[in-house]
């Protein structure tokens, strides 16, 4: 019993040096810094197919099992971050005392010759006695910042200075604030989330794409939770009462206490393209408000609120209304069919070959392009875009993004469509040619009148009966052609009229050839003209229009769709990204940030530094000894030293 | 002969620092109170308190550092004429800088800065040879080109403030925003931190030193600008505009300077440390400061470092808190601000606490400019962005 007291004493003393000590210290000082490299060198919280196709599944099921995922959060990330914390507490109880007791000690037990003892340290004898010269002596020290002390010893008196003892609060100041910032960051962690999730009160939701309404009540946090930090995407109009707190491979979701609704969103752009300003206005709704709060945020001015933070993140398109018009590309069918579309809805069509799922995922107001060299401005904005995926009854996609407004080109205007099958690749384009009032109506008519054989027969005959004498007989040359070409485009019609050229052979094959290439000109002329669509004003511009047309037409065959999609109109919705965090512990992390910041400075730049003058009376004449002792910067109290001797020396000359 | 007692004891006393100051001193303090004075009699309707603060505040600690440091007087005299003058040489109109001579070959942003490398190339040769050649002339000339080469620089950035401004008001900002300025603003602070140095401990042998990572710097700025057209104003994206930022990136860029002096210090302490043993007669062994002065200087170099470093950090998390929605996100590059912080809290531990001294610390001082390097630098080229889930 009373051999174990002492003991189990010692024992705690053991543990109190193992933990305090600065080896350890150090150590985990660099545990810390090498692990929270991991998770900087692996991009942290992406989704876990990702991972699978990074590693491969045996490694990505060890590194899941390491927390590599989301190291900061990984228990033997936050087992490091305790042990720092520990360590730390204990090294200022343990040093503390000490410095406190440093602070009022002016060690005035040091005889002159443990003075004599110093590295800095300095002697003269004068002929003045002890006591006519401790006056001068102790304001030579206090007008260099020391305090003073006195104290008779033997045959005279010794004065010991002491300045710097903020370096001591300082060093308080900096290793409190490592324990205050970690504290306050723990209430603001997760670990009360992950304690709960450890013990199955909660479980993460990890299904794809279901709607939150449609979340399972294990996987929804109370109002209570003391801290998160979540995201949630807010259409113009609409309002939320829930947050998303993404996690690992899936997410919770947060009730809110009140209920945020985002009446209006603006953002504006530079010339180039690049965001200069976004910010919402914002509702908040809170029973235990008379009236709801109304603020408008924007990126670094977030609405503070009963200790939450709500903060304009991002922006997307929040379902905006696309009125399209879908123009056939195949099959005898000329009429466009409209689809009122709405981005982020599916919509069914029915095309030649089955079945087809549109699938709108975007809209753009504005496409900024650096402007051609000649144009005099640096960008362009080519006007609004919308991407969508149009998807067959194989569930196989092609990914579209179609221009609103022609693009020009040399004064001709054109139409951009850009195909692509996967994600990363670039979008390919094709060009459909404006008709003369900047429309696709022009080329869509023209297209569909070359797929209807009655308008191809009748442009046939007219083809023929215009052409020279000698063609009268070619009307059905011609419709061949025609047909040709509607199927195959140009590819097709080459390889028919070089069939037809087996038999010639030498000139007469040229001849040939030119005369079947100006009969399909003028066939489809006629078959153009027929449909008499409105004109340019000049003649030239008039041909430009239907070349640039039938150049389309023959390439139009390689364009992936059954339908070339027209936007027509739209009533662009935008969704504002909102960033809601409560964060309980913030305050503490500040306190903490200015302690150590200021303790940090105090520690570096006012060195503890102490003096002694011990003054030693025989005869009339008394020895003079300077020395001096600090805690850091040796060079520099050296040079003060080497100040204060000198001085104090020529002073003493004097006298 | 003896004084009165009360006269003895005044003489012990000591004056008291105002009255050390030169008329110089009070003149050149008078301009820089007076300038802020005269801004905010200006455009002080039109600023927020955060300006105010941040002028004043400036105005004060410029102040301060030019009594302390006396060459900073005339040097911010110099930048602050020329500037001015290159502001009001444009007058409303970018186009200025086609017509005007001076600006054209002298002033422009864009002009200032290429005279800022040159100086700053002539400068590195000047060092070399005085330290190698033991000429003190070529000291004195790479001491005067280095000095220039800064207020160039500084000039450079003051004016391309202007320039944002003329281009659009929208478009305008304090040039400390993307990577073009951020690498000037960086060989400004390494080379004042190592004149500053250079006039304290009156050396001039680690010039060569310091001159090969500002000389790095300037290659990179060059490659930048000529090849990426880096040099370009574009307008802030939003989560940039922000008032912690005007002194988040300054501070963090003094950081940024001293880990690096204090790397080029520790290569230049081993190479003595060395000559020392192998010829004590060469160069190194001769012409460096004793390695007890560069112990001190490293040491010296890495508090100063450690504790913007601190203040940046700090500040960077309130900035994201305002703009991110979080004060630490563990994003990379604040990660890697805190490894930098936590190497470096390392090796001031066992230098303070365990007594460590020379060598080992200059290599761990070399070790933690690499760190340093790679958390500025590496971290924008290999860890952001698409492909940044590589190197595991
Ligand atoms: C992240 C954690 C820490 C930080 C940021 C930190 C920071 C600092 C700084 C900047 C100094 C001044 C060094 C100098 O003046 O050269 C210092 C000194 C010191 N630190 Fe730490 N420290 C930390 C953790 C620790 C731990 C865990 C211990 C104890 C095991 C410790 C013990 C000391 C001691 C004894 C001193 C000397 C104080 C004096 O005599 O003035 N520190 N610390």
């Amino acid at each position: 019993m009373n051999t174990a007291t002492p003991s189990a004493h010692s024992r705690a003393r053991i543990w109190l040096e193992f933990f305090g000590s600065m080896t350890l210290a150090i150590t985990l000082l660099s545990a810390l810094a090498i692990s929270s490299v991991v998770g900087t060198v692996l991009r942290q919280n992406v989704p876990y197919e990702d991972y699978i196709i990074k590693f491969g599944p045996f490694w990505f099921e060890v590194y899941k099992s390491l927390g590599l995922y989301n190291v900061y959060s990984a228990g033997w990330f936050l087992f490091v971050l305790g042990f720092l914390l520990l360590s730390t507490s204990l090294c200022v109880f343990r040093n503390t005392p000490g410095f406190v007791r440093d602070m009022r000690d002016f060690r005035l037990q040091h005889s002159t010759r443990s003075l004599r003892a110093f590295a800095q340290h300095a002697e003269w004898t004068v002929t003045l006695g002890a006591e006519a010269l401790t006056a001068p002596l102790k304001n030579y020290l206090h007008a260099r910042g020391f305090r003073v002390r006195v104290k008779p010893q033997g045959a005279g008196l010794l004065l010991a200075g002491m300045k710097g003892n903020a370096n001591r609060v300082g060093y308080i100041l900096t290793h409190v604030a490592v324990v205050v910032i970690c504290i306050g960051a723990l209430l603001d962690g997760n670990l009360p989330l992950k304690l709960k999730e450890w013990r199955g009160e909660v479980d993460l939701e990890t299904k794809p794409g279901i709607l939150i309404s449609q979340v399972p009540k294990e996987s929804r946090l109370p109002m209570d939770t003391p801290s998160y930090r979540g995201g949630v995407v807010i259409p113009e109009g609409a309002s939320t009462r829930e947050l998303v707190l993404q996690m690992r491979d899936g997410y919770f979701i947060q009730e809110l206490p009140f209920e945020i609704r985002v009446k209006d969103f603006r953002v504006e752009f530079y010339d180039n393209g690049l965001p200069k300003s976004f910010e919402s206005d914002i509702v908040l709704t809170d029973p235990e408000l008379e009236q709801p709060l109304e603020q408008t945020i924007s990126v670094n001015h977030p609405l503070v609120y009963k200790g939450f933070t709500i903060y304009q993140s991002d922006f997307r398109d929040g379902g905006s209304r696309l009125d399209l018009r879908a123009w056939p590309l195949r099959g005898n069918s000329g009429e466009a069919l409209s689809v009122q579309g709405m981005v982020g809805n599916n919509h069914r069509l029915d095309g030649p070959d089955g079945s087809l799922t549109l699938e709108l995922t975007d809209f753009r107001l504005h496409n900024v392009r650096s402007a051609l060299p000649g144009s005099g401005k640096k960008f362009v904005d080519i006007g609004p875009s919308f991407t969508f995926k149009l998807r067959n009854e194989k569930g196989e996609a092609l990914e579209f993004e179609n221009y609103m407004l022609p693009f020009d080109q040399d004064g001709r205007g054109f139409f951009l469509s850009g195909v692509r099958s996967d994600e990363n690749a670039e979008f390919s384009p094709s060009r459909i040619p404006a008709d003369a009032q900047s429309g696709v109506a022009g080329f869509m008519r023209f297209h569909a009148a070359l797929r209807d054989p009655a308008q191809r027969g009748k442009a046939a005959q007219r083809a023929a009966s215009e052409g020279p004498p000698g063609t009268r007989a070619l009307a059905g040359t011609a419709g061949e052609l025609l047909e040709r070409f509607a199927a195959g485009g140009f590819a097709a019609t080459q390889e028919y009229i070089v069939s037809q050229l087996a038999s010639a052979e030498g000139a007469r094959r040229e001849q040939l050839a030119r005369a079947y290439v100006a009969l399909l000109q003028n066939s489809l002329h006629a078959l153009y003209v027929n449909l008499d669509l409105p004109r340019a004003t000049d003649a030239a511009r008039q041909q430009q229009l239907f070349e640039d047309a039938v150049n389309t037409l023959g390439a139009l065959p390689e364009y992936a769709a059954p339908f070339y999609f027209e936007l027509v109109d739209f009533n662009q919705v935008q969704a504002a990204g909102l960033q809601i965090a409560r964060t309980p512990g913030k305050g503490m992390v500040y306190l903490g940030f200015g302690m150590i910041v200021i303790g940090v400075f105090v520690m570096f730049y006012l060195p503890h530094r102490r003096v002694w003058l011990a003054l030693s009376e025989e005869g009339g004449r008394t020895q003079v000894l300077l020395a001096g002792a600090t805690n850091r910067d040796q060079l520099g109290f050296a040079r003060e030293f080497e100040g204060l001797r000198d001085g104090l020396k020529e002073r003493l000359q004097r006298l | 002969m003896s004084a009165s007692p009360e006269t003895l004891i005044k003489d012990f006393g000591k004056p008291s620092f105002l009255s050390t100051l030169t008329l110089f001193d009070w003149v050149w303090a008078a301009l820089v109170v007076g300038g802020a004075a005269y801004v905010l009699y200006r455009y002080g309707a039109v600023m927020s308190e955060y300006e105010i603060g941040t002028l004043c505040g400036g105005a004060l600690l410029l102040t301060g550092t030019g009594w302390h440091w006396k060459p900073l007087r005339v040097f911010s005299l110099a930048v602050a004429a020329l500037s001015l003058s290159a502001v009001w040489l444009y007058g409303s109109q970018l186009a200025s800088a086609e017509t005007s001579f001076i600006l054209r070959y002298l002033l422009a942003s864009q002009s200032a800065i290429m005279w800022m490398s040159t100086l700053f190339i002539l400068g590195t040769l000047a060092y070399f040879i005085s330290l190698f050649a033991r000429s003190d002339y070529a000291g004195q000339l790479a001491s005067a080109f280095t000095w220039s080469a800064a207020a160039a620089g500084l000039i450079g950035l003051m004016v391309r403030w202007r320039e944002s401004y003329l281009i659009h008001p929208d478009v305008g900002y304090m040039p400390l925003s993307n990577l073009y300025e951020v690498f000037i603003l960086f060989m400004l602070v390494t080379t004042l931190l190592y004149l500053y140095y250079e006039g304290r401990y009156q050396t001039r042998a680690l010039g060569p030193f310091v001159m090969l990572i500002i000389g790095a710097a300037l290659a990179f700025l060059l490659w930048f600008t000529f090849e990426r057209d880096g040099h370009e104003i574009q307008g802030l994206v939003p989560a940039l505009k922000n008032w912690w930022m005007k002194i988040h990136v300054p501070a963090n860029f003094v950081g940024y300077g001293s880990f690096a002096l204090a790397g080029m210090v520790a290569i230049a302490y081993l190479l003595r440390e060395r000559a020392e043993r192998v010829n004590p007669q060469g160069v190194f062994a001769t012409r460096l400061p004793s390695l007890e002065i560069m112990d001190d200087l490293m040491y010296k170099a890495i508090t100063l470092g450690f504790g913007f470093f601190m203040l940046a950090t700090v500040l960077g998390a309130l900035w994201a808190a305002e703009a991110w929605g979080g004060y630490w996100s563990w994003d990379p590059k604040e990660t890697w601000a805190l490894i930098i912080l936590l190497n470096y809290a390392g090796w001031l531990h066992f230098r303070f606490t365990k007594g460590w001294r020379g060598t080992p610390m200059a290599w761990w001082a070399i070790g933690g400019l690499g760190i340093t390097t790679f958390a500025f630098m590496g971290v924008n080229m290999f860890l952001t962005g698409l492909h940044s889930y590589g190197g595991l």
